[in-house]
C-alpha cells in the first residue's frame, strides 16, 4: 500500500514540525498509567496533568517544568500505533537519539487522532503499510533536535553564557566551562518562550548512540506481567459488554428475532438493533455471548445469498479475457515483442481472499453522551475512528476523545473501522460506557478480506531462451478506491497492485515491460489490506514466474535472477550472494529436499529470502528452514528488524501453506481456529535473519517476511518433486493434481 | 455466591457457575490479563494454572473451579519459576504485540514446573496449543531454554 506515495501531500509532513503543533500540544490528554509502566518510573508519582507552561516545542516532545534540582518529566508522543512492530521503541530511539535522554526514563503517550500525525504516504493518520520508520525518520529527530536547542538556549541566556558553551546528556544541559548543569525541567518553562528553531542539522551517524544498537523493547515487561492494556481490557466505571452478531450475508438485514429470550438469560440487560446487525449486553461477556444464542436472529439475506468460493474464483478468470484491459504501466513495446518472439511463455496464478484474525478480537469501548463521547479502541487509523463516531453520534469532532491502545494484532485488519462505527451505532442508543467484543466466529467470518486475485504473466523470450518481454495481466479488486480514493490513478488503476512487480518496485530491468488490469470487485464480501498488502500478492506472481522461466532455460534460479537484476539495484545483488552464502544455496540436500528463493524490493526494502522444505512425503509440506538476507538501510533496531522478519516470515507461511477463505451461499464457511489454520509451534520452522551493514535510507519491514515466503516454498516445492504449484493455499494445491505431469 | 482462590486471594463471585473462568477474571474481577482468543480452547491465549496445570479458562467452567487454586498472570511472577520465565522473555525480547504472551507464559511456566529441562520437541507438544500470530514461537523456544537456564 504506497497510495500516496510522491503525491504533493507529502507537503503535509512539513505540518509535523514547527510552531503549528505548539497550541495542539496543551490538548493532549495524559494517560500516566501506561507512561510510567514503559518507562519504568514508579506509579506512586505525583500527577502534573499537562500544565500551560510545560515546553512542548513540536508534537513529539513535552517537558514538565521541575523544581530546582529536580528532573521534570518528559513525554514523547507516539505517532505510530503500538500492534507488535515495536515502533514505540523505535521512535522513542530516534527522538533520544537528538535529545539526550534515555529511553527508560521517558513517558509515552499514545498520539490523539489528529492530522498533525498524518502519514503522508497513507493519507491520514495510519500505522500500515510498512511505512512508520521510513516516514518519522526525519520528523522525529527534527523534534528531539528542535527541542534541544531551545532547552540549550534557556540555559544559555538563564546563565547568561555563549550557547555554543553547552552540550546536552542524559536529561540536562551542561555548561562544559563551568561544569554546571540543568535538568531539562529546570529551563522548560523558559525554553516553552523560545520559537522552535527550523532546520536544525542532524547528528551524522558517526555520532550516534542509540540508532543502530539493539535494544531492549520498552513494552516487553507490561506484555510478560499481564498490565499491557489493549483495546478488549478496557474497563471504565459502569461499563456494560456487549457482543455482536451482523448479517453473515454481506447486505442482509435483521428479520426477527426473539429478544424475550436473550432478555431473560441471567446477567442480560438490552438487546439493540441496527439495520443489519444486533448486540446483546451485558455485565459480562459470558453473558452476552448467551444472551446473543437465544436471541435466534433470522435475516434476509438480499441479494448476495448465491455467492459462493467457485463464482468469485469464475469472475476472475473470466477476467483474462477482457478484450480492453486497462494499461496500467508500460515500458518498451511489450505486446509486440511478446507477437515477434522466438518462444512464448505463459503462467496464470491464483490467490484467495484472507482473514486477517489477530489474536486480540475485534473491539471497541465508547461512551456517547450528549456532549460528548470517549473512544477506547485498538486502531490504525484514529483519525478515521473518531470522525465516524463524531458523524454518527451527531457530534462535533472535537468533542470526541479517542485512546489509542494497545494493538493484540493489526496486519490492516485494524486499518478498517467499520467496527467502530457499527459499535457507535449501538452505544449511542444507550447511556452506560459499552465495550463490544467481538466473538472469534464473527471476527473471521465478518472481517474485511485480503482480496481473491487472478495474475496470467507472459514472457517473450529469444532463440537462446533469454526474456525480451514480459506482459502482466492482473484480475482483482482494487482497495484501493474504496480505502484512499485519491491514490488511484486518474485512469482507474490501483498503484499497489504494481508493487512487486512493476518498475521502479522490482529489482529486475525488463526490456519491454507491460502491466495491464482488470478491475474485478469480488461479490459478498469487503476487501481490505493485509501484511504485505500488493507485495505478498506480486511476489507469489513474479517469483514463482522468474523461477519458471529459470527451470525452462536449465539455469540455477538464483544465478538467472541474477542476470536479471537492473545495474540501479546493486544492493539487490548483495543480499542475493549473502543468502546463497548463508543458506548453503547449490550444496547437496537429502532425497525430497528442494530449496527454493525470493528476491525481492519492496516497501523500500531489499531482501533474498531461502526456504528449504522436505517433501519425503509427498502429500506434505515440511519446512526445514529459511535464511533471509535483509538490507533495508539504516536500522533504527537491530534486533526489531530481525523480530519483524521472523515473525512475517512465519505469519505469510502458515497462510500460503493452509489459509483460503470460502464462501457458500454467501456465508464464509472458517469461523474459528479449528477452520481457520494457524500455524503452530511444531510447524513452525527457524528462520534465519541476516543483516546488511548499510546507510542508505530506512525501508520498511514489518511486511517483507510476510510477501517473501509463499513464492519461496513454492519454488523450493518444484525443485524438490518438479511440480509447479500456481495456487494458494500450497497444501490444497499439492493434494490436487496441479502440476503434476 | 462461588468462592474462589485466585493468586492466593480469595475472591466471592455471584455468577452463573456455567460462567467460563475467562469472564470471571476478566469481566467481574477486573483481571484482564487472562486473554480472550477463541472460546474454544483452540488458541490458548486465556491459560492459567489450575492446582498448578495449565488449563484454558475459556471453557472451564466457575464451578468446577470452586476450592481449587487458580494462578494467573498476574500472579505467576510470584512463584519462581514464572519469574525466571517471564525474565527470560523479557530478555529474548519474545513479545511482539504482546497478546498471546500471558498464555504462552502460563504454558511454559507450568511445562518447566514439570519438565525443568525440556527439550525442543517437549516444548513444541507443550506450547502447540497457543497460537501466536505474530510468529515469535522460536524466540519462545529459545526463552524457555533460557528460563531453564536460570532456574538450574
Amino acid at each position: 500500500m504506497n497510495a500516496f506515495a510522491g503525491k504533493p501531500n507529502a507537503a503535509r509532513r512539513a505540518v509535523l514540525i514547527g510552531g503549528g503543533a505548539l497550541v495542539f500540544s496543551a490538548a493532549l490528554p495524559l494517560r500516566r498509567g501506561r507512561a510510567r509502566d514503559l518507562g519504568g518510573v514508579p506509579e506512586t508519582g505525583v500527577l502534573v496533568e499537562n500544565p500551560a507552561n510545560a515546553f512542548s516545542p513540536n508534537a513529539f516532545v513535552r517537558v514538565t517544568p521541575s523544581a530546582a534540582g529536580e528532573a521534570g518529566e518528559i513525554v514523547m508522543v507516539m505517532p505510530n500505533v503500538e500492534m507488535g512492530q515495536g515502533i514505540y521503541t523505535q521512535s522513542v530511539v530516534l527522538i533520544a537519539e537528538e535529545l539526550d535522554v534515555d529511553p527508560v526514563n521517558i513517558l509515552l503517550e499514545a498520539a490523539p487522532p489528529s492530522d498533525v500525525y498524518m502519514t503522508a504516504a497513507l493519507g491520514t493518520e495510519a500505522t500500515g503499510g510498512s511505512t512508520s520508520t521510513m516516514s518519522q525518520w526525519d520528523p522525529l529527530r527534527q523534534a528531539g533536535a528542535a527541542a534541544r536547542e531551545m532547552l540549550k538556549q534557556a540555559a544559555a541566556t538563564r546563565w547568561g553564557c555563549s550557547v555554543d558553551l553547552l552540550k546536552t546528556e542524559n536529561g540536562k544541559v551542561l555548561n562544559t566551562k563551568t561544569g554546571q548543569s540543568l535538568f531539562y525541567g529546570e529551563v522548560a518553562s523558559e525554553a516553552a518562550l523560545l520559537t522552535p528553531p527550523k532546520d536544525v542539522p542532524l547528528r551524522p551517524s558517526s555520532e550516534w548512540k542509540l540508532i543502530g544498537h539493539a535494544r531492549h523493547r520498552l513494552d516487553s515487561r507490561i506484555k510478560v506481567e499481564g498490565r499491557c492494556e489493549f483495546g478488549i481490557d478496557v474497563i471504565k466505571p459502569g461499563m456494560k459488554v456487549g457482543t455482536v452478531s451482523a448479517c453473515p450475508v454481506m447486505g442482509g438485514r435483521v428479520k426477527s428475532m426473539d429478544r424475550a429470550a436473550a432478555l431473560a438469560v441471567p446477567g442480560v440487560c438490552d438487546v439493540l438493533k441496527i439495520d443489519n446487525a444486533v448486540c446483546v449486553v451485558a455485565d459480562n461477556y459470558y453473558a452476552a455471548h448467551k444472551g446473543l444464542k437465544a436471541l435466534f436472529v433470522q435475516w434476509d439475506e438480499g441479494e448476495n445469498a448465491h455467492v459462493d468460493t467457485a463464482l468469485i474464483y469464475q469472475q476472475l478468470h473470466d477476467g483474462l479475457n477482457d478484450p480492453k484491459p486497462l494499461v496500467a504501466e508500460k515500458h518498451g513495446d511489450a505486446p509486440k515483442a511478446l507477437a515477434g518472439a522466438a518462444k512464448t511463455y505463459e503462467a496464470i496464478y491464483q490467490q484467495p481472499l484472507l482473514a486477517h484474525s489477530p489474536m486480540e478480537p475485534i473491539n471497541c469501548a465508547l461512551h456517547i453522551r450528549k456532549d460528548g463521547a470517549d473512544v477506547w479502541v485498538s486502531t490504525q487509523v484514529p483519525l478515521r475512528a473518531r470522525d465516524a463516531v463524531a458523524e454518527i453520534a451527531g457530534l462535533p469532532k472535537e468533542s470526541v476523545t479517542l485512546s489509542s491502545q494497545y494493538i493484540g494484532g493489526g496486519f490492516g485488519r485494524r486499518l478498517e473501522h467499520e467496527y467502530v462505527a457499527q459499535a457507535a451505532m449501538f452505544a449511542k442508543q444507550v447511556p452506560y460506557p459499552l465495550k463490544i467484543v467481538w466473538s472469534r466466529e464473527e471476527d473471521i467470518q465478518l472481517d474485511r478480506y485480503r482480496p481473491a486475485y487472478v495474475d496470467r504473466v507472459r514472457a517473450g523470450l529469444d532463440e537462446k531462451g533469454d526474456m525480451t518481454s514480459i506482459v502482466f495481466d492482473l484480475v482483482g479488486p482494487a482497495v484501493c478506491a474504496r480505502w484512499a480514493p485519491a491514490g488511484m490513478t486518474k485512469e482507474g488503476f490501483d498503484p499497489d497492485l504494481a508493487v512487486a512487480i512493476a518498475p521502479p518496485e522490482t529489482p529486475y530491468y525488463y526490456k519491454n515491460f507491460q502491466e495491464n488490469y482488470i478491475r474485478r470487485e469480488t461479490p459478498g464480501v469487503v476487501t481490505a489490506w493485509w501484511r504485505g498488502v500488493g507485495g505478498t500478492r506480486g511476489l507469489f506472481v513474479i517469483e514463482s514466474f522468474m523461477d519458471e522461466l529459470a527451470l525452462l532455460k536449465n539455469v540455477d534460479p538464483l544465478e538467472w535472477r541474477r542476470r536479471l537484476i537492473s545495474h540501479e539495484h546493486p544492493r539487490a545483488r548483495g543480499v542475493l550472494d549473502l543468502v546463497a552464502e548463508k543458506s548453503g544455496w547449490g550444496k547437496p540436500l537429502p532425497p525430497g529436499h528442494g530449496r527454493g528463493v525470493c528476491l525481492q524490493f519492496v516497501f523500500g526494502s531489499y531482501m533474498a529470502t531461502v526456504a528449504t522444505v522436505n517433501l519425503e512425503d509427498p502429500l506434505n509440506i515440511k519446512v526445514v528452514s529459511v535464511d533471509s538476507a535483509v538490507d533495508c538501510g539504516e536500522i533504527v533496531n537491530p534486533d526489531q528488524v530481525i523480530a519483524q522478519i521472523e515473525g512475517g516470515v512465519i505469519f505469510g507461511l502458515g497462510t500460503a501453506l493452509f489459509d483460503e477463505i470460502t464462501l457458500k451461499n454467501g456465508r464464509v464457511q472458517e469461523s474459528n481456529f479449528s477452520t481457520w489454520r494457524i500455524i503452530r509451534m511444531n510447524e513452525a520452522p527457524p528462520v534465519r535473519v541476516h543483516l546488511v551493514q548499510s546507510h542508505e535510507k530506512p525501508g520498511g519491514i514489518g511486511e517483507c517476511g510476510t510477501a517473501a515466503i509463499a513464492p519461496a516454498i513454492a519454488n523450493a516445492i518444484a525443485a524438490a518433486t518438479g511440480r509447479r504449484l500456481r495456487t494458494l493455499p500450497l497444501m490444497k494445491a499439492l493434494h490436487s493434481s496441479e502440476g503434476e505431469n | 455466591m462461588i468462592d474462589l482462590r485466585i493468586n492466593d486471594q480469595i475472591h466471592s463471585v455471584d455468577v452463573t457457575p456455567d460462567t467460563p473462568l475467562l469472564w470471571v477474571l476478566r469481566d467481574i474481577l477486573g483481571m484482564v490479563g487472562t486473554k480472550f482468543g477463541c472460546g474454544i480452547a483452540e488458541c490458548g491465549a486465556c491459560t492459567v494454572h489450575l492446582d498448578g496445570k495449565a488449563v484454558r479458562a475459556c471453557v472451564l467452567p466457575i464451578g468446577a473451579v470452586s476450592g481449587r487454586s487458580v494462578t494467573t498472570i498476574e500472579g505467576v511472577g510470584a512463584d519462581p519459576v514464572g519469574k525466571a520465565v517471564q525474565e527470560a522473555w523479557i530478555e529474548r525480547d519474545v513479545v511482539q504485540c504482546g497478546y498471546c504472551q500471558p498464555g504462552q507464559i502460563m504454558a511454559a511456566t507450568a511445562l518447566l514446573k514439570e519438565t525443568p529441562h525440556p527439550t525442543d520437541m517437549q516444548i513444541d507438544e507443550a506450547l502447540s496449543g497457543n497460537i501466536c500470530r505474530c510468529g515469535t514461537y522460536g524466540r519462545i523456544r529459545d526463552a524457555v531454554h533460557a528460563a531453564a537456564e536460570r532456574q538450574s
